[in-house]
């Protein structure tokens, strides 16, 4: 199911690339192509992966195809740069995980389309309070 | 400019319908609203329908001219509204603004949306539609997620408690309980609601509206037209709408919904008003922490506080501010394509003195927000008999 769209979003899924205003230097998750400064003047650029826990929760009631990985943490991660970006935290007990945790991007699987279906990969985050 | 009124409205109970299709659900409010206003589909210029997820939930897009026929108004112009959980609002809206712009002199609003007849995992994914598919959805985010980390944030900046949250939740079923139209008509207790299971951390189980099926339907006029078919039209006095990014992690701040501060300051600045010209508020309650939320964004509540004065009833129905006398969307359920327009109707009862044991005293004048997703789009209404 939809292959085109997960080919279409692998640098920014796989390696955290997102875009970089040439014009006022704010940066971007996800991509963009157009800056709130007005400028298309946009160029990729491509995160360290370490940011901190903005906000974050447990899901343990999981949509279609995640079930058997909950409970499992998410949170809105403010990546060292500046942009925040939403992914899970993996490797810890997720009851533990709390606001302002350090944390680095991981590459994982995200989730299957079934037995035979696509495997969904990306990055998520761990613990990495040093 | 002639203003627009309500002339009257109807809608199913909501809750688990199992013998009622989307259809049906939608054909029962809108038939029920034309007679309760005495006019027939030859009255009606224009169907506005909002529905969220009809395609994914039951098969079937292109609800503008399914339900025109079924309401023999076809082929009048009939239009179908999406806007997440907001649907039902922004349906209400667009015929509004349609007839201020004098393209219509009435039409007929109906809200519909039919949740349960997908297994609950799959109502998740569908619902998760309103966030960011690629950006969200896609790492197995759910809605009561977002909101829980909405919460988070709130109880982080502001100290807001779990028990704060769940007298939300124990208020607005104290209300329900006497809304013969609501899914949940039990009292519940601050224990209770704590002892709950987890859904997702700090949002438990009664903290959460429900899955539920339910339309509901209003007949909207210009102020001519509408004093010709009732003795007590009730008035759109103000009407804003707000948007933000659809995603939790774009936005400025976490603690504010800024699509409803914007919607609110619309609202306000239409009507000429203050938070303290409005007798009663019917706020979107899709988590107990939306209500927390939406009273301080409208400016009823100071910023961070809004946990503490549930605590003390200045939210309850006699208190200083009633805050979702009808039960709101977690008591009354929430279909969430009829929520909005659910909303409208339950104002219309209150403001005509109509509104049974949930019946906020001397109301005149009351405001309605609806939101769409985690707080992507907001509609706001300022409602008044005068």
């Amino acid at each position: 199911m939809r292959v085109a769209s997960l080919w279409r979003e692998k640098f920014g899924k796989y390696n955290l690339t997102g875009s970089k205003c040439e014009k006022c230097k704010k940066l971007h998750f996800p991509r963009t192509t157009f800056c709130d400064c007005g400028s298309t003047n946009i160029e990729d650029f491509t995160f360290s992966g370490k940011g901190e826990v903005y906000t974050n929760t447990v899901v343990r009631v999981a949509p279609a195809g995640f079930g058997k990985d909950a409970p499992y943490a998410v949170a809105v991660v403010k990546l060292d740069e500046g942009p925040m970006i939403t992914a899970q935290v993996v490797g810890t007990d997720p009851e533990t995980i709390k606001i302002g945790d350090r944390v680095a991007m991981t590459f994982r699987k995200i989730c299957e389309d079934g037995k035979t279906g696509i495997i969904h990969y990306g990055y998520k985050f761990r613990v990495d309070n040093g | 400019m002639e203003r627009v009124a309500v002339v009257d409205g109807a809608m199913t109970s909501f809750g688990e319908h199992w013998n009622l299709s989307l259809r049906e659900l939608a054909v029962e409010a809108g038939r029920k609203a034309m007679k309760n206003a005495g006019i027939g589909p030859k009255d009606v210029d224009a169907l506005f329908i909002g529905n969220m997820a009809g395609g994914y939930f039951n098969g079937q897009e292109h609800l503008a001219s399914l339900i025109s026929r079924e309401l023999h108004l076809a082929p009048k112009p009939s239009t179908r509204v999406e806007a997440a959980c907001a649907s039902g609002g922004l349906a209400a809206r667009m015929g509004h603004l349609s007839i201020l712009a004098g393209a219509y002199d009435t039409v007929l609003c109906v809200g519909v949306e039919k949740m349960t007849d997908l297994p609950p995992e799959n109502v998740t994914s569908g619902l998760a539609m309103a966030a960011d598919g690629d950006w969200e959805a896609y790492f197995g985010v759910t809605f009561p997620a977002l909101y829980a980390m909405l919460a988070r944030r709130h109880m982080h900046e502001f100290g807001t408690t779990e028990e704060q949250m769940a007298a939300v939740a124990v208020k607005n079923h104290d209300n329900g309980v006497l809304n013969p139209n609501a899914q949940f008509r039990f009292p519940l207790s601050i224990e209770k609601v704590l002892k709950s299971a987890l859904v997702s951390d700090p949002i438990r189980l009664l903290n959460c509206s429900p899955i539920s099926d339910g339309a509901a339907a209003v007949v909207i006029s210009k102020e001519s037209i509408a004093k010709k078919l009732t003795d007590t039209p009730v008035y759109f006095q103000g009407s804003g709408q707000g948007s933000d990014s659809i995603a939790l992690h774009n936005r400025v701040t976490l603690t504010t919904l800024e699509a409803t501060v914007a919607a609110g300051k619309m609202a306000f600045k239409n009507a000429k008003l203050t938070p303290k010209d409005i007798d009663l508020v019917e706020v979107h309650d899709c988590f107990t922490i939306a209500e927390l939320l939406a009273i301080e964004d409208l400016g009823f509540i100071e910023k961070g506080k809004a946990g503490p004065a549930t605590e003390e009833g200045v939210t309850a129905r006699d208190g200083r501010i009633p805050v979702n006398a009808s039960g709101g969307l977690k008591s009354k359920g929430h279909p969430v394509g009829a929520t909005g327009i659910a909303q409208i109707y339950e104002v219309m009862l209150q403001l005509r003195g109509e509104a049974g044991g949930r019946q906020v005293d001397g109301a005149t004048r009351a405001m309605i927000h609806n939101v769409g997703g985690s707080g992507g789009t907001a509609i706001v209404n300022i409602m008044g008999r005068d």
